[in-house]
């Protein structure tokens, strides 16, 4: 019993040491964190001072970074946030700066180029911003000239849209056994083909909605071995376009992680669809969409949006096809700002080099959400 | 379930009066009785005696006076199925069993038509299958015959007579070349129910695009879209038009709007622009300056 006494003693101590430690001799990120000054590096060479803007954007601290800018007088302070975070709900709005790199491209006793490369991450996964900075020196300090990207103006002009909707109106509750439910919409798988990859298995392919109606779409793949027992199942989750217009084809990407394509049998295929309400509207161009060779092969392009409303999320999604038709790749790409009316995104999905070679065509069709839908 | 307690129960008063045999009472069970009507079983011997009749989702009681013929009124038994009699007397019983069987009268269908919409032109591509059921919701197993009648908003026809099988009937029907709401109807002997059957058009045929250069850019619009058999393709139905041109390609997914697809595309001189609609291809054009 006194043992206990004891030891309770000695740990409540040691936790009144340890409070009264970290109070007084704070970590440096604590601090930062806290709002303090800690973590922040002084400005001291180009490099420092691109680390310590690099600080002050991933803690938010908007008003410091914008006050330590050696070209503020150009823009106001809500535009260089607006500049980072997006200037219209858009997947940056809720990203979080995760890390960042700094690269000194070239330097001279005056003056400097820093290339900084913020890493965001977002619910659907990390995208990179590099933005290559000019840094002045003034004085005993370095001040970094921000290269603003201005928000692109959309000519003032009125958009004759005819907007065409599908409404559903499901069965009732009360309707007898026998009678008729909206009819699912008829879709098609057209294409399917298994690869086995470093990761695992993958299932590539493509499916048509070749109903007259609208469909909410996805696609379910069970391996099966051998000797037909299952091996594990899964679906296409965002790896698709989940809203399929009449006649409108998607790639699909079905992932097997750990999955030996040898082991597997065969393959049971299970397109879902189901009937929804729908606008045909945004209507996105895909332009200027170009294959680049390994290294570093990808394929580039830029989505126009051809309608008059704000598209705040684009998904990009790829198929690409070998010389014989045949599905080599489905590759995808969530675009991080918002597509204004009739203003040029870029793209840029990475390809694996493996199969880059192998890639002789590609089709391109985009998944776009827009907040309070296309009404 | 309630079925399963009724036949529970009726396993339990034959479990307990099974032993035992009748000494002074017997019943004169009919064979058959039709669903709802009124019957009566006799009996012979003398004395009080308790009739127990166990069927499909019913129990019945009776105290009966043996020698007397115990009546039931209309509406007595009405599931359809073989039912257990039994007569104890005492420490004597005396069992039998009897059928009751579905009234040949039809008053409900069950109709199921599939599916509710279908491409125009398509060989077999409507079903129907029609249970026939009387008053009391029993499935009339007797054969009877059944009329299914297709029909197009011009007023054309497809009609088949089916008898059915086990309760049951069934029939395929073509879809017809034009576009609309189809009557599709099933009758059997005064009784009929009714189901939509959506014709819509098919696939595009001969889908044909236009080009015109407006500023920088070309006007891409195709004629209006039409399946083959002449029904306009419906608005919404998506279009993909490409462009390529310097290993460049351009896309846009038109959906049908008034019936034509149109969009703006980049114009660059020697492009080659192609249509599509799903799996079907319509022309190409060499874009020249």
């Amino acid at each position: 019993m006194s043992n206990g006494r004891l030891l309770a003693a000695v740990i409540g101590a040691a936790t009144v040491a340890f409070v009264v430690i970290g109070t007084v001799w704070p970590g440096s990120s604590a601090v930062a964190y806290a709002g303090g000054e800690g973590l922040l590096r002084t400005s001291s060479t180009p490099e420092a001072a691109v680390q310590k803007l690099g600080d002050e954007i991933r803690l938010l601290a908007w008003e410091s970074a914008y006050s330590s800018l050696g070209n503020k007088a150009q823009f106001t302070e809500p535009e260089f946030m607006h500049d980072l975070t997006g200037y219209h709900l858009s997947l940056r709005s809720y990203a979080t700066l995760e890390k960042f790199e700094v690269l000194p491209l070239h330097a001279s006793d005056n003056e400097a180029e820093v290339q900084l490369r913020l890493h965001w991450s977002t619910v659907v996964g990390t995208f990179t911003n590099t933005r290559n900075l000019r840094v002045v020196k003034n004085g005993d300090r370095w001040d970094v000239d921000w290269p603003l990207v201005k928000e692109p103006i959309v000519p003032p002009q009125v958009l004759a849209v005819n907007y065409l909707r599908w409404d559903v109106i499901y069965r009732g509750a009360g309707d007898d056994w026998g009678a008729q439910d909206v009819e699912a919409p008829h879709v098609r798988i057209v294409d399917m083909h298994p690869v086995q990859r470093a990761e695992g298995v993958v299932i590539l392919g493509e499916l048509l909605n070749e109903d007259v109606v609208p469909a909410y779409v996805s696609v379910r793949a069970t391996l099966l071995s051998k000797s037909g027992s299952s091996i594990a199942s899964e679906g296409s989750f965002d790896k698709i376009s989940p809203i399929l217009l009449p006649k409108q084809v998607t790639p699909f990407f079905i992932n097997f992680p750990n999955a030996t394509l040898s082991d597997v049998g065969s393959i049971r295929m299970e397109p879902l669809s189901a009937l929804v309400s729908a606008s045909a509207d945004p209507v996105i161009e895909i332009e200027n969409q170009r294959l680049n060779p390994a290294p570093d092969a990808s394929l580039t392009g830029q989505l126009v949006n051809q309608s008059g409303q704000v598209v705040n999320i684009a998904h990009v999604l790829a198929t690409l096809y070998d010389k014989t038709g045949q599905v080599v790749w489905v590759a995808d790409q969530y675009t991080d700002r918002a597509l204004l009316p009739q203003t040029p995104v870029p793209f840029d999905i990475h390809i694996p080099e493996d199969l880059a070679r192998r890639v002789s065509s590609e089709r391109t069709v985009t998944a776009t959400y827009s907040v309070g839908g296309f009404q | 379930m309630r079925f399963r307690f009724a036949f529970l129960l009726g396993g339990l008063a034959l479990a307990t009066l099974q032993s035992a045999r009748a000494e002074g009472g017997s019943m004169n069970l009919p064979k058959t009785v039709e669903a709802g009507t009124a019957f009566s079983i006799p009996s012979t011997g003398s004395g009080k005696a308790v009739l127990y009749i166990v069927g499909p989702g019913q129990v019945l009681m009776r105290n009966v006076q043996l020698g007397e013929t115990t009546s039931f009124p209309a509406g007595s038994l009405y599931n359809a199925g073989h039912y257990l009699a039994v007569l104890v007397a005492g420490s004597s019983t005396d069992n039998g069993s009897f059928d009751v069987v579905p009234v040949s009268q039809p008053t409900n269908l069950s109709f199921l038509a599939k599916p509710s919409r279908l491409p125009v032109g398509l060989h077999d591509g409507i079903s129907g299958a029609v249970y026939v059921f009387d008053a009391y919701h029993n499935l009339i197993t007797v054969p009877t015959p059944v009329s299914f009648e297709l029909s197009d908003p011009s007023g054309t026809v497809q009609e088949r007579k089916v008898v059915t099988h086990d309760g049951a009937a069934w029939t395929e029907m073509d879809s017809t070349a034009k576009e609309g709401i189809d009557k599709f109807g099933a009758r059997v002997d005064g009784v009929s129910s009714t189901r939509v059957v959506e014709q819509v058009p098919g696939d595009p045929c001969s889908l044909k695009m236009s080009v015109l250069q407006s500023g920088q850019r070309l006007e891409v619009k195709t004629e209006p879209v039409r399946d083959c058999s002449g029904n306009a393709v419906p608005d919404g139905t998506i279009v993909t038009f490409t462009e390529n041109y310097d290993s460049t390609q351009s896309t846009v997914d038109v959906p049908l709007k008034h019936g034509i697809a149109q969009v703006e595309m980049p114009a660059h001189p020697g492009a080659r622009i192609s249509v599509a609609s799903g799996v079907v291809m319509g022309n190409e054009i060499h874009w020249q300056r």
